[in-house]
């Protein structure tokens, strides 16, 4: 049924070295930083006030608008500052009044004025918060409970899950596929996660699956978590609801439009949604997330982080609250034990890199890269592009960047358009190969926001010209009426006469 | 603690870092030496002589032209590429043909092919075969004048090495010798020039063995082997020579059921003149070439249908040269119709 | 030479009918003024003096109108227009109207809407909803930020503010390819 991806690369995983040593819990330290726009959307709005005293799992910060998350204290403590509620009305919030370009991205302002701060009164001590029996909600209210527990996707796309869950509302039949398959170099948070805690994520499927109405529910695994199957098979034991998918090892087999095809063997219209061909896609990681909140109250306050690179002594995945300066578990993991030439956030393909170890953990971050010179190949000199095509060979979404490159370059929306920049994921293999050594990745996602802008103007032009149209034609049509029933009138009025 | 910043991706794949074009270059050079070796053998140390002069042009034509466009010279004078149009050149070159020949086909290739249209990579035709298209029909009698294989009693006379020499930068033959004495027609030359005699007559001639011509049939062994271990390292793909060579081959198979009389088979065009050099290292020069991989079949099928076109009625014994030029003309309109669906798109 | 000539003759005739089988249904001008069309930026604001972007292109195809017309287009649209009508470039001609600096859109405060439904009338691309005596409002994703709807509102309670983040309403088009 699934079909072959196109291109993609077999990569190194550099995965084994943060799986050695077991997961465990990391330091909790005595002050969190909570950033308000933790997920896709629009921040967060406070609602404690510096001083309030607030217990572990209490909300924070509530959403704004419909694509929007809740957000929890991560300890028991007091709130040290708040940012207060922006100025504006409407405009949301960021500086400037535009939504930040990496919204998951840690300010790195580090504590400005967009976070909650929290002193960590070191007690634990917890929000009453009962557990949910969720078979007994409908679809509908089960996903406003979810969307209470401020889980947004784990994956690292941080899109609010419930809103996620609620584009297929109304789709009958829906297919959701659970995302396990790590993709990516160096992240083993899902895999950790799905060693040792299955039964959560066999729990958290099944409530997805009920808040979606699905009829069909597969975990996609790459071939390369052998713990990681067993485990999920032993809490799938007796039970035929929900089936295990093995990808090969590919990058990017994990990126949604590509899981997708590889399991089901159709693809996602360019300008649609998964929602639309009736597939639904969740991180492993969101699912055990939803199952703790409803089965144990907790709501999303902690996250799995993969802590790795020969810049730390002790690789590990660790569970880390929410608001945790990275230098804490740099800490865990036993400090840095190299020269540390860059600290990045998730993979070494897409991560983003940190400027400080003062940032914290957000619930986009999977993974810390303390990356050493011997980690990562440096880029040599930029050369000219000489169209030898290994970067359309292994182009997921099947484009052709050496093209899209010249046209970039040229600035030439037109062509930009036809050879499909929006449908680049920014998966970064393009770059991985190019022998002239091209930032191509970095070169679409900046040539990308004019096109964006091409693209809506049209659009909204389309829509304006469809409704002048359609107005036009009403007016007319009433004037005809009008005229029509006039001179009825006119003739009914001399038929009297006569 | 403070880190720099960068953006994604954060890694390159080992073999392309941190110079990528210079080993594709690399190894293309590598992949044409077992043909060269083959060449010294067949037809005597001239190669050599022809390469040594030719590189040296080419890198000082280069080193001119990146100064006068004011680019960086190192990384481009390393990069290889002007060494390969070089040697392409050379191969094509009759091994004693005078010394200014290369020369000038050479600095031609790199000044007005290659940088007058932006360098390295904005060429929008093969540079060699520029060079060698312009050669060909500027100084023709000088590139008919192949010597006899050295191969079963072919070359008669032994050519010292001093006197290749001699032949080559004099520009005429030492006095002992005689062109007529030591050169052969090459055997597409000798099925064109076959008139009045059938084609079964022609190829009775010595020249020809069971593989098309006599020492010719080590050369495309040669470059076969090399254009295979390029496949190999993926360094170039299947589609432009498998294309060019079922382009050429069809037509040929079809005009020969025919009449085998008049039209030579397919396996003598797979071994005649430059078809194996054409498919395997000009008409896969990506630069020139059509971008998708169904560009690619259509621009190799382009090439191989042209040459047979030339070479059975044309006036050139050999078409490939101006059939990869007609074909690089042709690449943007290819182009332009074969872009790949992309993921998500109907069509 | 004969042959020669007949066969030229020939071919042209046949060339000539191929044309004459082309369907020409639309007449030059309105082909032209459905090409200025998708170039101006559907506002329908009518600050060019004509009663829409359409009449507008009409007028521009008969050469009763300049290029210079178009304040929502700028001077992108009037670029992309001497490019497609090979005329000199020129700025729009501030008689015409300037644009806010950012993208607008109309907002009704419905505290103070009596629900006289003018502004309704006025709206051309239909981006307002209310019934008559009912409180109206703005659909901010369609309202292309003309102005139209301020003028007949008879208590003045429609303002212009910048368009939600994501819905920049028409950045500078696409010029002429």
């Amino acid at each position: 049924m699934g079909a072959r991806i196109r291109g993609g690369l077999t990569l190194d995983a550099n995965k084994t070295r943060s799986t050695r040593l077991a997961l465990r819990a990391a330091t909790v330290p005595e002050r969190l930083i909570l950033p308000l726009d933790q997920h896709a959307g629009a921040p967060s709005r406070p609602i404690v006030q510096p001083g309030d005293a607030v217990l572990l799992g209490q909300p924070i910060a509530e959403p704004q608008g419909d694509i929007s998350a809740w957000l929890h204290s991560p300890v028991s403590g007091t709130i040290l500052s708040s940012p207060p509620p922006p100025a504006g009305e409407g405009q949301g919030g960021g500086d400037g009044g535009t939504a930040a370009p990496h919204p998951n991205l840690p300010p790195q302002a580090g504590e400005g004025a967009r976070s909650i701060v929290i002193a960590n009164d070191g007690r634990d001590a917890r929000y009453a918060q009962s557990p949910v029996d969720y078979p007994s909600l409908s679809a509908a209210d089960l996903r406003a409970h979810i969307a209470r527990g401020g889980i947004v996707g784990l994956g690292g796309a941080t899109f609010p899950t419930a809103a996620k869950l609620a584009r297929s509302a109304d789709v009958d039949g829906i297919h959701l596929l659970l995302n396990g398959a790590e993709c990516e170099p160096w992240i083993s948070c899902d895999d950790m996660l799905m060693r040792e805690r299955a039964a959560d994520v066999v729990f958290g499927a099944r409530i997805l699956k009920h808040a979606t109405g699905a009829t069909q529910c597969t975990i996609a695994i790459e071939d390369d978590v052998p713990q990681a199957e067993a485990a999920l098979r032993s809490a799938l034991r007796e039970t035929n609801d929900i089936a295990i998918s093995i990808q090969r090892d590919i990058y990017p087999a994990g990126g949604e439009r590509q899981l997708i095809l590889a399991i089901t063997g159709r693809e996602v219209p360019s300008d649609g949604l998964p929602a639309d061909i009736g597939i639904v896609v969740q991180n492993v990681g969101t699912a055990a997330a939803a199952a703790r909140w409803i089965r144990d109250g907790e709501p999303l306050i902690s996250r799995i982080v993969t802590v790795t690179g020969a810049g730390v002594s002790e690789p590990a995945n660790l569970e880390v609250r929410l608001g945790t300066p990275v230098a804490s578990l740099i800490a865990d993991c036993g400090g840095y034990v190299a020269d540390v030439q860059q600290l990045i956030m998730g993979g070494s393909m897409m991560g983003q890199a940190l400027t400080s170890d003062q940032l914290p953990v957000v619930k986009a971050m999977n993974c810390i890269i303390a990356a050493t010179a011997a980690d990562l190949q440096p880029r040599g000199a930029e050369m000219p592009c000489i169209r030898c095509g290994d970067c359309a060979q292994v182009c997921p979404a099947t484009l052709l960047p050496q093209q899209l490159h010249w046209h970039a370059q040229a600035g030439d929306l037109a062509n930009l358009e036809r050879y499909g920049l929006m449908d680049c994921i920014e998966c970064g293999c393009c770059d991985y190969v190019c022998p002239s050594q091209i930032p191509l990745t970095q070169r679409f996602r900046e040539a990308k926001p004019a096109l964006l802008a091409t693209l809506r103007a049209r659009r909204d032009a389309t829509t304006a010209r469809a409704h002048y149209e359609a107005r036009g034609d009403r007016l007319q049509r009433i004037e005809q009426e009008q005229r029509t029933r006039l001179e009825e009138k006119r003739r009914h009025l001399a038929g009297r006469k006569s | 603690m403070k880190f720099p910043t960068a953006s994604a991706p954060h890694t390159v794949a080992p073999h392309v870092a941190p110079k990528g074009v210079a080993r594709v270059m690399r190894l293309v050079i590598y992949a044409l030496l077992p043909a060269t070796a083959l060449h010294v053998v067949v037809f005597g140390p001239g190669i050599l002589v022809q390469m040594t002069l030719g590189i040296a042009t080419a890198l000082a034509t280069e080193a001119v032209a990146l100064r006068l466009r004011r680019q960086p010279l190192r990384p481009f004078l390393t990069d290889g590429s002007a060494i390969i149009t070089a040697m392409l050149i050379a191969l094509c070159l009759p091994p004693l043909a005078p010394w200014w020949l290369i020369a000038s086909g050479t600095a031609f290739a790199i000044v007005i092919a290659k940088h007058l249209y932006g360098g390295l990579g904005s060429n929008p035709f093969n540079p060699a075969m520029v060079g060698y298209a312009v050669l060909l029909v500027s100084f023709p009698t000088h590139l008919s004048r192949w010597l006899a294989p050295d191969v079963a009693g072919l070359q008669t006379i032994d050519i010292p090495f001093m006197d290749t020499l001699h032949a080559i930068l004099m520009g005429h033959l030492p006095d002992a010798l005689r062109w007529d004495a030591i050169t052969s027609p090459t055997p597409l030359g000798a099925i064109k020039l076959a008139s009045g005699r059938t084609l079964e007559e022609a190829v009775a001639s010595p020249i020809f063995g069971p593989f098309g011509g006599r020492g010719w049939d080590w050369i495309n062994f040669g470059i076969a082997a090399g254009g295979v271990w390029l496949l190999a390292l993926r360094i170039i793909r299947w589609h432009t020579p498998v294309a060019m060579l079922t382009g050429l081959m069809l037509p040929a198979a079809f005009m020969y059921a025919i009449d085998p009389g008049t039209y030579p088979g397919p396996l003598f065009h797979l071994t005649a003149g430059a078809t194996l050099l054409g498919a395997f290292f000009i008409a896969t020069d990506p630069t020139s070439s059509a971008t998708s991989d169904q560009g690619k079949l259509v621009y190799g099928a382009g090439i191989g249908l042209v040459t047979y076109v030339i070479r059975t009625w044309g006036s050139h014994a050999d078409g490939v040269a101006f059939a990869v030029l007609l074909m690089n003309l042709a690449v943007p309109l290819i182009d332009r119709y074969t872009i790949p669906r992309i993921y998500g798109h109907e069509r | 030479m004969v042959a020669a000539l007949l066969i030229t003759a020939a071919f042209a005739a046949c060339l000539g009918l191929v044309l004459l089988w082309l369907p020409a249904t639309q007449r030059r001008e309105d082909i032209l003024a459905e090409r200025i069309n998708e170039l101006l930026p559907q506002t329908q604001c009518r600050r060019c003096t004509f009663d829409g972007c359409l009449p507008y292109a009409t007028a521009i195809a008969r050469g009763e109108a300049g290029i210079d017309q178009c304040p929502p287009g700028g001077d992108t649209t009037a670029a992309a227009l001497a490019t497609l009508l090979r005329r000199e470039r020129r700025a729009v001609d501030p008689q015409y109207g300037v644009m806010p600096v950012y993208p607008a859109v109309a907002v009704i405060d419905e505290t103070t809407c009596i629900g006289c439904t003018k502004c309704i009338q006025a709206c051309p691309v239909d981006a307002i909803v209310g019934g008559s005596k009912f409180m109206h409002t703005v659909i901010a994703a369609d309202c292309t930020g003309c102005e139209l709807c301020i003028p007949p509102c008879p208590v003045d309670c429609i303002d212009m503010r910048p368009a939600p983040a994501g819905m920049q309403q028409f950045p500078p088009l696409m010029a002429a390819r």
